[in-house]
């Protein structure tokens, strides 16, 4: 487990806990507005942050490292462009916690696996690049299914995140460190990363916001892959305008990634400011609903087609016959590429090394090195992946699965012909207890259900909270879904649902958090 | 010791088929998929970075010039442009990968279904062109300890990943078949003639000592008669010209004693021995490792727009076959000559040296002679020893005007190559030029013919062909300076 560093004049020692708690609660936005203004210094914003981390992470475990002094420094520098006059970005000084499936130069990135422990990138995901780039203060890194191979982040070889909701349930996953570092209040943004719906199932069952982007809308460069062409990272916020401002901040064209979209960022942040959905065609998907969803669900679900009919949109019913068949095909494709992706892991050149004796052969410790360094989920996609690439099998499993892909995508197509967006529950289920699926992974597949259909075709899809199941009272996530390169549409959708349910709840589903126990 | 027929009675029982693998790394500025410097011979892991060593998230960028070069060399050898292409990743675990995959080619090949012709002692032989793919190299490992040089036995490697990523386009024939017993001169004359190509189209050193220009070649052995294939052996990383022809032969030699034993060629890859002339037996092609080849999803599809492959087109040097036919007409070389001006790989400078103004004739010795024999000594091509073609017709020159001859003109050669400066100024500056002052000439042979008075009676007496020794003591005397031709003609004045 990575050492986590705290600054010297570590606030818990200078109490300023009232004006912390405020600080922590505010949108993004806001903070950054304020920052801007010099109401608040990003120094002060970032301390409380830290201080927060301090309090709470020994329950929640969202975070695998945070770099107190070098956040602060970074604050710092921030506070002295703002005050010397200097451009910044639309968020400067405004905390952000990242994944850690990003190179972030000089921070461990571990990918939540034994395997990369102790190796630093030397370089800058091109999303940390943007980040940093557009003034914004990382944190740290935050805890994920190892190589974001999960739904529950159960499968971090660092120890499972906890939902903040509810500390016994998992956050999510792959990328439960980012969803449940939101719900926490540790940070105001974080950046997550969505293969099969690692930042939309999380965002679903910890009430927070998740977008996945159009495939090649983000930079892939420095995002350690999983599957190649299903990876995409991604804004994670409370709230859909915050969620918007970071999408704008580390999307567009980038020449390092051959699979980026050389085409303008839709305007996602005049969508999020908008929300008119009056006149949109909404089409609610046949396949994703029914038998095997939970209850409460299902009708958090109902209710917010009602909204939206009732905010002018019009519903229509349509049906995506291959969605079906989606699992199966993801499951064929994402483990073959990642039977590939993760075959430089060694041994050789960094990471883990294990088994080298002098006398053991080079292929024995690369074997020896990977039989200790990869979990139990990671080992069984290799062995997948593997299978099915196999002379004599690619044809009837990968070769297979390809074409389903491109069924899948026709569905999407014939679908968005009939309706400007689509929409489903996040998730047929909210939060499960920790634990409780880890022995079953056809258990745990099953979460991903409905964001699975977005990664094979490529589409903009998000996930924004819709209340919580009167059976257990956790949040409910529903899924936006529009065409490539018109993310902005699931922008709109997600601030129309914001609006109006804020204004029914009298405040955020996120105030409703239990309060986490504060260490005195 | 291996068993190995004679090549005559190999050849009396059968019939060699080949197919020939060819990898050419590019001369691209940088790598096949990032911004690092291809430069040969730096220090060690010095032209690397997250790319091509392969660190988590870094990803691949197709280098535009390497996709360029693919096509020209693809259209050199009559080959179909494919309209849309990918790239695909072939995946197996070895230390000088930094991915553990090769990012390559695999279905469907930038370039396919060409062909090319070798001209070998007069005769013209059609090789058909499987395909031309792209992919990118591996990194080097050096092996230390243990007796074979090779992994296994070995107490550590060193690995340097300068040359992983550098853009390599792997040329593939189709089955070379027909050659009969000249099967391993055809294959010579192939990789000789897509060396001069590939040289032509600037696209490569293609210096073969360092591994630019490496070649696998697959024989096989069928029964004279007969149609069938037979079993293939991959004979890997011949890296020389003569290797090529030698490790073919050997090859037919050693598959034909199995054969003709009664045994079974096992299909396999074999590991050439320059010093032995031999092969051995590498890994065994029947528990062949398989590389799960997928589409490489890090990288979009190439489709070379038809406009763009009819402008490379436009930019290619005459084919290496009619080109050869061409120069033969012209300079009227034997067939002999020009075999060995190909394999020296002296076409080159040899037709710059005659467009310079010199002979045919005399242009071929100087190369072959003078210049080759001091590439050899110092292990370079022809056309790295530093003298240049108009320098050679300059001398050339020199010697038919008589102001130097070929004894002096080597003299020069040296003075050039040591960067003494044009031939004209070597010529003064050593002072070599031959004396025609007839003056110090009569006064030489005068002396000549006083200090030999028994060769001067032989002369008079009319055993003309006596002049040979006063020539040699005129020459002596003037330390080689002298046109032989005039003196002999002051002799046979004064003793006529």
């Amino acid at each position: 487990m990575t050492p986590t560093t705290m600054p010297d004049d570590h606030p818990a020692r200078s109490g300023s806990g009232d004006h912390h708690a405020k600080i922590i609660r505010q949108t993004a936005a806001d903070l950054a507005a304020k920052i801007r203004d010099r109401q608040l210094s990003s120094v002060e914003v970032t301390r409380a942050h830290l201080e927060r981390i301090a309090e709470v992470d020994g329950e929640v475990h969202a975070f695998l490292y945070v770099d107190g002094e070098r956040a602060l420094a970074d604050a710092a520098r921030i506070d002295a462009k703002i005050a010397a006059g200097e451009p910044v970005g639309p968020l400067a000084g405004v905390p952000v916690a990242v994944k850690d499936v990003f190179a972030y130069s000089g921070a461990p990135t571990t990918c939540g696996s034994k395997i990369l422990s102790g190796w630093l990138p030397p370089y800058d995901a091109t999303v940390v690049h943007r980040l940093l780039d557009s003034d914004l203060v990382i944190l740290g890194k935050t805890n994920m299914d190892e190589f974001a191979m999960g739904s529950s982040t159960e499968n971090s070889a660092y120890g499972p995140t906890h939902n903040p909701w509810d500390l016994s349930r998992i956050p999510g996953g792959s990328g439960g460190g980012s969803s449940a570092s939101l719900a926490a209040f540790e940070s105001p943004l974080a950046i997550g990363s969505d293969t099969g719906g690692s930042i939309r199932q999380p965002a679903a069952v910890t009430g927070t916001v998740g977008v996945k982007p159009t495939y090649g809308g983000t930079s892939r460069y420095g995002l350690v892959a999983l599957a190649s062409s299903l990876d995409q990272p991604g804004p994670c916020a409370r709230t859909v305008l915050d969620a918007a401002l970071l999408h704008q901040v580390i999307a567009g064209h980038d020449p390092c990634d051959s699979t980026s979209i050389d085409a303008p960022v839709p305007d996602v942040v005049a969508a999020a400011r908008s929300g008119d959905v009056t006149g949109l065609k909404i089409g609610v998907v046949t396949e994703l609903g029914g038998e095997g969803y939970a209850p409460g669900v299902e009708q958090r679900f109902r209710e917010s087609v009602d909204l939206l009919a009732s905010l002018g949109a019009e519903i229509v019913e349509v049906s995506c016959p291959h969605f079906v068949y989606a699992l199966p095909t993801y499951y064929l494709i994402l483990p073959a590429e990642c039977s590939s992706n993760l075959a430089k892991f060694d041994a050789m050149r960094y990471g883990l090394r294990v088994g080298d004796d002098g006398t053991a052969s080079a292929e024995q410790v690369m074997a020896t090195t990977r039989q200790a360094g990869f979990g139990a989920e990671v080992k069984r996609r290799i062995i997948l992946g593997t299978y099915a690439l196999s002379s004599g099998y690619y044809d009837a499993y990968y070769g297979q699965a390809q074409k389903v892909r491109t069924l899948i995508s026709r569905d999407f197509e014939r679908a968005f012909g009939q309706a400007d967006v689509l929409i489903s529950p996040s998730t047929p289920l909210t939060a499960f207890q920790i634990g409780e699926k880890v022995d079953d992974p056809l258990a745990m597949y099953y979460n991903d259900l409905c964001t699975i259909p977005s990664n094979l075709a490529g589409n903009a899809s998000g996930s924004f909270p819709v209340g919580l199941a009167p059976e257990d009272g956790l949040p409910v996530g529903l899924q936006v879904m529009a065409p490539p390169l018109a993310d902005d549409r699931v922008y709109r959708v997600g601030a129309a649902l914001e609006r109006a349910l804020t204004e029914r709840w009298g405040g955020s589903l996120l105030d409703r958090v239990p309060e986490l126990a504060v260490p005195a | 010791m291996t068993a190995v027929l004679q090549y005559e009675d190999a050849m009396a029982a059968f019939d060699p088929v080949l197919g020939l693998e060819v990898h050419v790394e590019l001369n691209t500025a940088s790598k096949m998929f990032c911004g690092c410097s291809t430069a040969f011979g730096a220090e060690p892991n010095t032209q690397v970075c997250a790319v091509c060593l392969g660190l988590p998230g870094a990803l691949p960028v197709v280098n535009a010039k390497a996709v360029e070069s693919a096509i020209r060399i693809g259209l050199a050898l009559n080959c179909r442009v494919a309209e849309w292409c990918r790239f695909a990743r072939k995946n197996y675990f070895y230390p000088d990968m930094p991915k553990n995959y090769q990012i390559s080619q695999y279905d469907e090949p930038i370039c396919y279904d060409g062909w090319t012709e070798v001209v070998l002692d007069g005769e013209t032989y059609r090789i058909g062109i499987e395909r031309a793919h792209m992919e990118e190299d591996t990194g080097k490992s050096l092996h230390v300890g243990g007796a074979t040089g090779r992994i296994h036995g070995a107490d550590y490697s060193l690995l340097d990943y300068n040359r992983a990523g550098v853009p390599l386009i792997e040329i593939v024939t189709k089955p070379i078949e027909g050659t009969g017993a000249k099967a391993p001169q055809v294959a010579r004359a192939y990789v000789a003639m897509l060396r001069d190509l590939v040289r032509a189209l600037g696209v490569s050193d293609v210096r073969m000592e360092q591994g630019s220009l490496r070649c696998d070649a697959n024989v096989s052995l069928r029964p004279l008669g007969t149609t069938a294939y037979g079993t293939r052996t991959e004979t890997k990383n011949v890296n020389s010209l003569r290797s090529v022809e030698r490790a073919v032969r050997y090859e037919i030699t050693r598959q034909a004693a199995v054969l003709a034993g009664g045994g079974r060629v096992i299909q396999e890859t074999r590991h050439w021995h320059e010093d032995s002339g031999t092969t051995t037996a590498g890994r065994s092609k029947e528990m062949a490792e398989d590389y799960r080849y997928f589409p490489e999803p890090d990288l979009v599809p190439i489709a070379p727009s038809r406009a763009w492959v009819s402008e490379l087109r436009g930019t290619l040097p005459e084919p290496p076959a009619e080109r050869l036919r061409r120069v033969s007409a012209e300079w009227g070389f034997s067939d002999l000559e020009l075999r060995d001006v190909v394999n020296a790989g002296a076409v080159n400078v040899i037709e710059a040296t005659v467009a310079a103004g010199a002979s045919p004739q005399s242009a071929r010795k100087w190369w072959l002679s003078e210049i080759a024999r001091r590439a050899n000594e110092a292990g370079v091509d022809l056309e790295d020893v530093r003298i240049t073609p108009r320098q050679v017709a300059e001398i050339q020159a020199l010697v038919d005007s008589g102001t130097i001859n070929d004894r002096l003109a080597r003299q020069v050669f040296d003075g050039v190559i040591a960067g003494e400066g044009s031939p004209a100024e070597v010529v003064a500056a050593r002072k070599l030029a031959v004396v025609s002052d007839e003056g110090a000439l009569s006064t030489a042979v005068d002396a000549a013919i006083a200090a030999n008075p028994d060769v001067a009676d032989k002369i008079r007496s009319g055993k003309v062909q006596a002049a040979g020794a006063l020539i040699g003591a005129v020459m002596k005397d003037l330390r080689g300076q002298a046109d032989a031709s005039r003196v002999r003609e002051l002799i046979l004045q004064r003793l006529g």
